[in-house]
């Protein structure tokens, strides 16, 4: 089946791209099309532009004036004959060329057909598909960025290097199991030592990379706690009109959550907003203390909101109770009106936690609590594996068996475990690795094709 | 050829082509199973020859042994009857890849196979020399000898072994011949080629024998046996040999040998391309190891005996296809070996072998019926190997003509699945060896648990006796047992109890603690806590063995379980034979001819394919579940 789609964002722009894949790909584009020089399309066209016009052939009507490419398969994105159609931008007219494509043969795409077939045919690993899917998807440039660069590969080169340690490992023990008459020289339990401890690190690194790359897809959970009044609400409207909203997704299921997306500086915030404790003034307290204690617990990110002018109630110490352990920063917000406790009393009730002073209403500390939500995220280790971000969930689940099994391995190592034990470990750490980069077939493989790519539905 | 006069001579349902190590497991495994069954040998003085090396088992091979007697083979018996030394390799390693090696007295293997063989009952052996496998329909009739015999049959099996247009080379001499001055078959050759039949040409290789007296021993370091004999056959364990063990002996090559090899390697007919056939890499010939790791000083030499009742010494590990001249003056080069006297001239030698990817995993021809292949004509080297294959296809041949299902061994059941499997699946470039590391699951395939493992498999297909099935059953039983009962036995953390493990270098107990899992720690075992089990019941040392591996393995062994479950959902995704995977979109070039060519039985046998990648297994079952669904759907509607 020949299927087609438009492949540019709908809106406003210069060109739009109809794009058609399928073994029907040049018969229907020599049905839409007609060249300005060239009678018809054909191979000797192949990835070539061609000037031309769409013309509506049953209503002798012109659409628009195009260029057009035919790209021979197997060498194109889904490795099979391929039309591209850049059209003026536009809703209409791209609209207007893709029904006519329609018309005459081609079947509308499914959202990541393209990329399905892709795969399908060989033109992607499973590592890859699973980026452009993402990319798809991408809600930030730097979540983005990240899954172009899986698609290039980064992360099969890694595990492909973790895998040759592992590899090696394996070969050495094999052959001192297989010719011990021969003078070889044995695997000594050092050399295998050495060798673990290096396969483990590596696998801790990409694993450490794995709760940004889950930040930058799905955003930087976030929730912010405060009692009735405390400005919440300025304080969202704050961050949403300094940075560009990305989604605004209210779930119709609990009414009383809110979620938000915001971009700052490229880290995708999802802002959760607990109307339970905003609109609590006519409602039982402890629901809402209750619901937020369960958002809480999700939260990779708490910004716990106190008002500076008014005494700290037992609503507040409960919140202070909910942080403490928590990931958090406090605002104490509406320093410009008379302060009733100090911030260094503050601090000693909470704790080792960063306190910011704000005043929401008149926009002073917005800009201190950005750049602290930006520190946080680049702390520590996570920046060093620039590449290769774990963003998968997948991934990160076979990263986690990949750990548990070397460390076995290790520790079997340790003991003096003969060695073809120990070498069962070595290679489910092998086989977990090789899932990720599609090299190990597994069941739960195919059941993440299906699952991904509405294959057969 | 000149037509001969031809006449039947007689009926039979099994003929066996050539009586090495494949044939004779083929021959008795269809007798046993109640058979009339011809095997018919070029020679009867070369049943059960080890034209090669004198001894059975090693690492891998010692497994097929195991396994070929839990199912009723004969090899195990017949080397426990004629063994003169007796090894136990890797000991220093897990239970899974202890191997067990023995040096067998030639001769005496020879002849107490040659007894067994004259003593089974619905077994007829017989010299002479099959030229012809007569076929109608894709079915075998018969054969044809050179004298013009015709027997009628219903099945064959071809296990020529070297004999298939033999080909020797000594240096630029060559002419052909059988292993070790045997007559070749090359009619068969011939015939088999005019029926279609693709052979190419393997080649091995055997070192020179030589007198025993002509050997300086003191220069040498003495390998005796073990002290503790462990029998072959599982029908023998227990049982008390008595023999006195002839040592083998230790020596090495040295700079200047290597330096008249590399003088003379133009002389090679290995080097100077007169031999196509492709040779072992891992058991190379000398010119090979001084050219491959030419920065080694020396390499290896083992001195053994090649019987008791003969002065006959092998070579080990330098096996050559030099001209007999530089043999002799390169030999004269290993330490201890100055004054060597040469009985039998080091050779190569080519010979026929089919791509094993033509048969079916019971070593059946894919098309045409009740034809079968075992041993060196599949591809494989070694004894071991070759009589595996045997047994597989007697077994298969007999069940065929019976009408039942086949007997088929897959890669987390057997050694002898993983080799057939890996025969018929991968094109094999080099005579193809058994390894352990072929093995992906032998923790749970080890050589101790063979009859666990299989005899029950022997006993229902007829071949195993009620004697070794019931003995299996116990020792089944006993195993169990004592693992429930360690399991109850509990150690208290008394001052005698933890002095005793400190002694042992073990931690102190704090809570009280079972001896099952006081055992699982490393540094101790069954048979020294006997002190701490006062009412242990006396077993035998191999159901000791395995109650001792049982526990202490227990956590790896269950990690290979899972891999096995694993393995297992691919090959129950069974492939159509008929399939055409020209009509599969997605796959890749290579991997459609590939599939086309060997047709797969399941989706697990694809993925061992060379040139099918994973991703074209993901096609394969992407597929497999579209067509899955598709009929669901028709179904419904």
């Amino acid at each position: 089946m020949t299927i087609a789609a438009i492949s540019t964002a709908v809106g406003e722009a210069g060109i739009g791209i109809v794009r058609i894949s399928g073994s029907k790909s040049l018969e229907i584009a020599n049905k839409v099309f007609k060249g300005n020089k060239v009678e018809e399309l054909n191979v000797s066209h192949s990835k070539r532009l061609v000037y031309g016009y769409i013309i509506d052939r049953e209503n002798h009507k012109l659409v628009d004036e195009v260029l057009i490419s035919f790209m021979k398969g197997p060498y194109t994105y889904t490795r099979e004959d391929m039309v591209e159609i850049y059209c003026h931008g536009g809703i209409i007219s791209v609209r207007k060329v893709l029904d006519l494509v329609l018309k005459n043969g081609a079947r509308l795409a499914e959202p990541g057909e393209f990329t399905k077939r892709a795969f399908l045919n060989g033109r992607l690993d499973l590592s890859q598909a699973e980026a452009v899917i993402d990319m798809i998807r991408a809600k930030t440039d730097k979540s983005f960025e990240t899954s172009l660069n899986q698609l290039e590969g980064s992360i099969s080169n890694k595990i492909k290097e973790i895998r040759d340690i592992l590899l090696e490992m394996i070969a050495h023990v094999e052959v001192s199991i297989d010719f011990p008459d021969e003078d070889i020289e044995e695997v000594t339990y050092d050399e295998l030592e050495e060798s673990a401890i290096k396969v483990k690190d590596e696998i801790e690194k990409l694993l450490l990379t794995a709760d940004r790359g889950k930040i930058l897809r799905d955003g930087l959970n976030t929730v912010i706690l405060g009692k009735p009044n405390v400005g919440k609400s300025s304080l969202l409207n704050a961050i949403l009109r300094e940075n560009r909203a990305i989604v605004t997704d209210i779930p119709g299921t609990t009414r009383d959550i809110i979620e938000e997306y915001v971009n700052i500086d490229g880290i995708p915030l999802r802002i959760i907003d607990t109307a339970g404790i905003r609109d609590t003034e006519d409602i039982v307290e402890q629901i809402g203390v209750n619901k937020a204690k369960e958002t809480v617990e999700k939260a990779d990110l708490i910004i716990a909101v106190f008002d500076i002018s008014r005494e700290l109630t037992d609503e507040d110490y409960e919140i202070i109770d909910i942080v403490k352990d928590k990931k958090s920063i406090i605002l104490l917000n509406k320093i410009d009106l008379p302060n009733k406790f100090t911030k260094s009393y503050f601090q000693s009730i909470i704790g080792d936690k960063q306190i910011i002073e704000t005043s929401i209403a008149s926009k002073v500390g917005v800009d201190i609590l950005e750049k602290s939500i930006k520190d946080l995220f680049y702390s520590g280790e996570v920046e060093i594996y620039s590449d290769a971000v774990i963003t998968n969930v997948r991934h990160k689940n076979q990263l986690e068996k990949a750990l548990e099994n070397i460390n076995q391995a290790l520790d079997d190592i340790k003991n003096y475990v003969p060695i073809d034990c120990i070498e069962v470990d070595l290679k489910n750490c092998w086989e977990n690795l090789g899932e990720i980069s599609g090299d190990t077939i597994g069941e739960d493989i195919l059941d993440k094709i299906f699952a991904e790519f509405c294959i057969g539905k | 050829m000149k037509e001969i006069k031809t006449f039947i001579a007689g009926d039979y349902d099994v003929i066996v082509v050539g009586a090495g190590h494949a044939g004779i497991e083929a021959a008795l495994a269809s007798a046993r199973m109640g058979l009339n069954t011809m095997i018919m040998t070029m020679n009867l003085d070369s049943i059960a020859a080890l034209s090669c090396n004198p001894n059975i088992g090693g690492t891998g091979k010692g497994h097929l042994v195991r396994e070929i007697d839990a199912l009723g083979g004969e090899m195990a018996l017949n080397i426990d009857r004629s063994f003169i030394q007796s090894r136990m390799l890797n000991t220093s390693k897990g239970p899974a890849v202890h191997s067990l090696r023995v040096q067998a007295d030639k001769k005496k293997y020879h002849i107490e196979m040659k007894k067994v063989l004259e003593n089974e009952p619905n077994l007829t052996l017989r010299q002479g020399e099959i030229i012809d496998v007569l076929l109608e329909n894709d079915e075998v009739k018969g054969v044809l000898t050179r004298t013009g015999a015709v027997y009628n049959c219903k099945a064959v099996v071809l296990a020529t072994g070297t004999y298939l247009r033999g080909r020797v080379f000594i240096g630029e001499v060559n002419y052909e011949s059988g292993p070790d001055g045997m007559f070749p078959s090359i009619l068969l050759s011939d015939a088999l080629k005019e029926k279609g039949f693709k052979l190419r040409r393997l080649k091995t290789g055997t070192p020179a024998r030589v007198h025993r007296d002509s050997i300086d021993f003191s220069k040498m370091e003495i390998q005796p046996g073990d002290e503790e004999v462990i029998p072959f056959s599982f029908l023998n364990m227990g049982k008390d040999f008595n023999i006195k063990q002839e040592p083998c002996y230790l020596t090495y090559t040295t700079e200047k040998m290597h330096e008249i090899i590399r003088k003379n390697l133009h002389r090679s007919p290995m080097y100077s391309g007169e031999i196509d056939g492709v040779g072992p890499r891992y058991c190379p010939s000398i010119e090979d190891k001084i050219v491959r790791f030419a920065d080694k000083p020396k390499h290896q030499v083992f001195i053994e005996p090649e019987g008791l009742d003969t002065k006959e010494m092998y070579v080990q590990g330098v096996s050559s296809t030099l001209p007999e001249e530089v043999q002799l003056e390169m030999y004269k080069e290993i330490i201890g070996l100055e004054n060597v006297k040469f009985m039998r001239s080091a050779y190569a030698i080519e010979y026929d072998a089919i791509d094993a990817t033509i048969l079916k995993r019971t070593l059946e021809h894919k098309e045409i019926k009740n034809l079968f292949f075992a041993g060196q004509i599949n591809g494989s080297s070694g004894y071991e190997e070759a009589a595996a294959q045997g047994l597989i296809a007697g077994i298969n041949a007999a069940l065929n003509i019976k009408g039942e299902e086949p007997f088929i061994l897959d890669r987390s059941e057997a050694y002898i699945g993983v080799l057939i499997d890996d025969l018929v699946t991968k094109e094999t470039k080099e005579p193809y060896r058994m390894m352990t590391s072929r093995a992906e699951y032998r923790l749970t395939l080890r050589q101790d648990n063979a009859d666990l493992r299989l005899t029950e498999k022997g006993y229902k297909i007829g071949l195993v006796s009620e004697e070794r099935y019931r003995r299996t059953l116990e020792k089944k039983e006993a195993i169990e047992k004592e693992l429930e009962r360690l399991k109850k036995v509990q150690i208290n953390p008394t001052k005698e109890n933890n002095d005793f493990l400190e002694n042992l270098n073990s931690t102190p107990i704090k809570s009280p603690m079972s001896l099952y899992d006081l055992i699982k720690r490393p540094e101790l075992g069954y048979d020294m806590l006997q002190v701490l089990d006062p009412n242990r019941p006396e077993l035998l040392r191999e159901i000791r063995l395995q109650v001792e591996t049982e526990i202490k393995y227990e956590g790896y062994i269950k990690k290979q379980m899972m891999q096995i479950e694993q393995f297992k959902k691919l090959e129950n995704k069974k492939l159509d034979p008929d399939l055409d995977y020209n009509e599969i979109k997605g796959l890749s070039n290579e991997a459609k001819q590939k599939l086309n060519d060997i047709k797969p039985d399941s989706v697990g046998q694809a993925s061992r394919i060379s040139g099918v990648s994973p991703s074209d297994i993901n096609v394969l079952l992407i597929y497999l579940e579209l067509k899955r669904r598709e009929e669901r759907k028709e179904v419904n509607e």
